[in-house]
């Protein structure tokens, strides 16, 4: 067998492929007819309202932030769960210090608010 | 000749001899089996979307009293198809105003995601594309490429009821992605491996020695996020119909719209799959006594009724609202799976 993660490659080049061979089949049966009205964005049939593309409050962005710490804390756990049979009391109780940090964390961003929906 | 896995490597083995005297070097083979893979793999997503956009409006007709579809085809199996064929033929309108490029690629990004992450899903016994020896550690991280397509589709369209719809999802599958992540490490520490064979082979073929019962919690937690990660009710709210009108695709018609459709339902096989696999013994019979049925049925009567389990949850609960959606997974699903890593931590060290 060759190199295990050629396959993963292979199957990017299957996907797209599979994906605009589909595209052009069906470029070849619709129909083509654009019109004005038919181009315009849909916004419930109203008046279109200026683009969407504006500035306005992402209330989300504190999560993405609190996501990318949490995130790759989780990453950092994923060796330990592997080799966590083998290393015994010394790696049960260093996790645990470093999950306790974590956990300390959520509950400051808690505290202050970071949680609560704007 | 049920069992596929002795079959495979017996062709594997003759075609290699075969190339072998042909004096063909074997790199190519492995191709081969690589691209066969990739088919087979294209038509297990076709088939089983088809069944299952049919199961679904069977199951939500029957919760509601109704029947169904039930002119094409007996009881309308072949309803999907008919759709199908029906979105192949149907005008592509792109909104003067999109940014072309991405609203092109979004599907296909979209689309391709949720193919890769079947390379390391266990069919049944040796029926595994390639058994990668991160594989639910690869899963995790090709499923996170689904945002970027929701993401570009919505702020592609240049429509507003799209690009909260794309805002939405991001928020709503980055919270749910961490308690999710959290709960598959109960299992990994559990089989203290990431292979998902090695996970599927660690739980042996006794329903009670199956991850669900040490990992109760954890199945918990993995079920509640999974639902959300795949944008089902009751944490649909990306898609939420009577307030956005669809969400981040409401820009797409034709096959486009069709690829969204298609990933939406191979991301909901792939994570009751998941869940079968780390949870519920994957291919495993539940008693040694009923091997005689082959490993693949297992698989899917079990990942079969985990996704019924998820259509259900649809016709039993009402949406959530957004504040409480992501207090949710931080105040309430995160700190449970903290809790429910310290616990196996403890119970794998003092009875494992």
């Amino acid at each position: 067998m060759a190199d295990d993660y050629a396959i993963i490659g292979i199957f990017l080049l299957i996907g797209i492929g599979f994906v605009l061979v589909t595209f052009f089949i069906a470029r070849l049966l619709r129909p083509h007819r654009p019109s004005d009205v038919k181009l315009e964005t849909y916004e419930c049939g109203e008046q279109i309202m200026g683009s969407s593309w504006i500035q306005y409050n992402v209330g989300y962005y504190i999560f993405a932030l609190i996501f990318v710490i949490f995130d790759v804390e989780v990453i950092f756990l994923f060796p330990w769960a592997v080799a966590f049979k083998k290393l015994g009391l010394f790696a049960l109780i260093e996790m645990f210090i470093f999950l306790a940090i974590l956990i300390f964390g959520l509950v400051y961003a808690w505290k202050k608010g970071a949680l609560r929906w704007v | 000749m049920l069992e596929f896995d002795g079959l495979l490597l017996n062709i594997y083995n003759s075609l290699s001899l075969w190339f072998e005297s042909l004096g063909v070097p074997l790199i190519w083979l492995d191709l081969l089996v690589m691209v066969f893979a990739g088919a087979v793999i294209l038509g297990v997503i076709a088939v089983s979307v088809l069944f299952l956009v049919w199961w679904e409006r069977k199951v939500s007709a029957h919760i509601q009293d109704r029947l169904g579809p039930m002119r094409t085809g007996k009881h309308g199996v072949l309803q999907t198809l008919a759709d199908g064929i029906k979105l192949l033929q149907k005008e592509d309108i792109v909104p003067r105003v999109a940014d072309k490029k991405v609203y092109f690629w979004a599907p296909v990004v979209c689309f391709v995601t949720a193919y890769m992450a079947y390379i390391v899903i266990p069919f049944g016994k040796g029926l595994i594309a390639r058994d990668l020896n991160i594989g639910i550690f690869y899963i995790v991280a090709i499923t996170s490429f689904t945002i970027i397509s929701l993401l570009m589709a919505g702020w592609a369209s240049n429509n507003k009821y799209a690009l909260l719809g794309g805002m939405r999802s991001a928020a709503q599958i980055v919270s749910y992605e961490v308690p999710l992540t959290l709960a598959v490490i109960g299992a990994v520490m559990l089989a203290g491996s990431l292979s998902m064979v090695d996970i599927v082979k660690a739980q042996g073929p006794y329903f009670w020695r199956w991850y669900w019962l040490p990992q109760i919690l954890g199945f918990g937690i993995y079920f509640v996020a999974a639902t959300a990660e795949a944008n089902r009710t009751p944490f649909d709210l990306p898609e939420a119909e009577q307030e956005l009108v669809a969400g981040f695709n409401v820009e797409y018609s034709g096959m486009k719209f069709a690829m969204f459709f298609l990933a939406e339902f191979a991301n909901m096989f792939t994570v009751s799959a998941i869940a079968t696999t780390l949870f519920l013994g994957g291919w495993q019979p539940p008693l040694p006594g009923l091997s005689f049925i082959p490993s693949w049925i297992w698989f899917f009567g079990k990942t079969l009724f985990l996704v019924f389990v998820i259509m259900w949850f649809r016709w039993t609960y009402p949406r959530l609202r957004v504040d409480q959606l992501m207090g949710f997974a931080w105040k309430f699903l995160l700190p449970l799976a903290f809790a429910n890593l310290f616990l196996t931590g403890l119970g794998v060290y003092f009875f494992g």
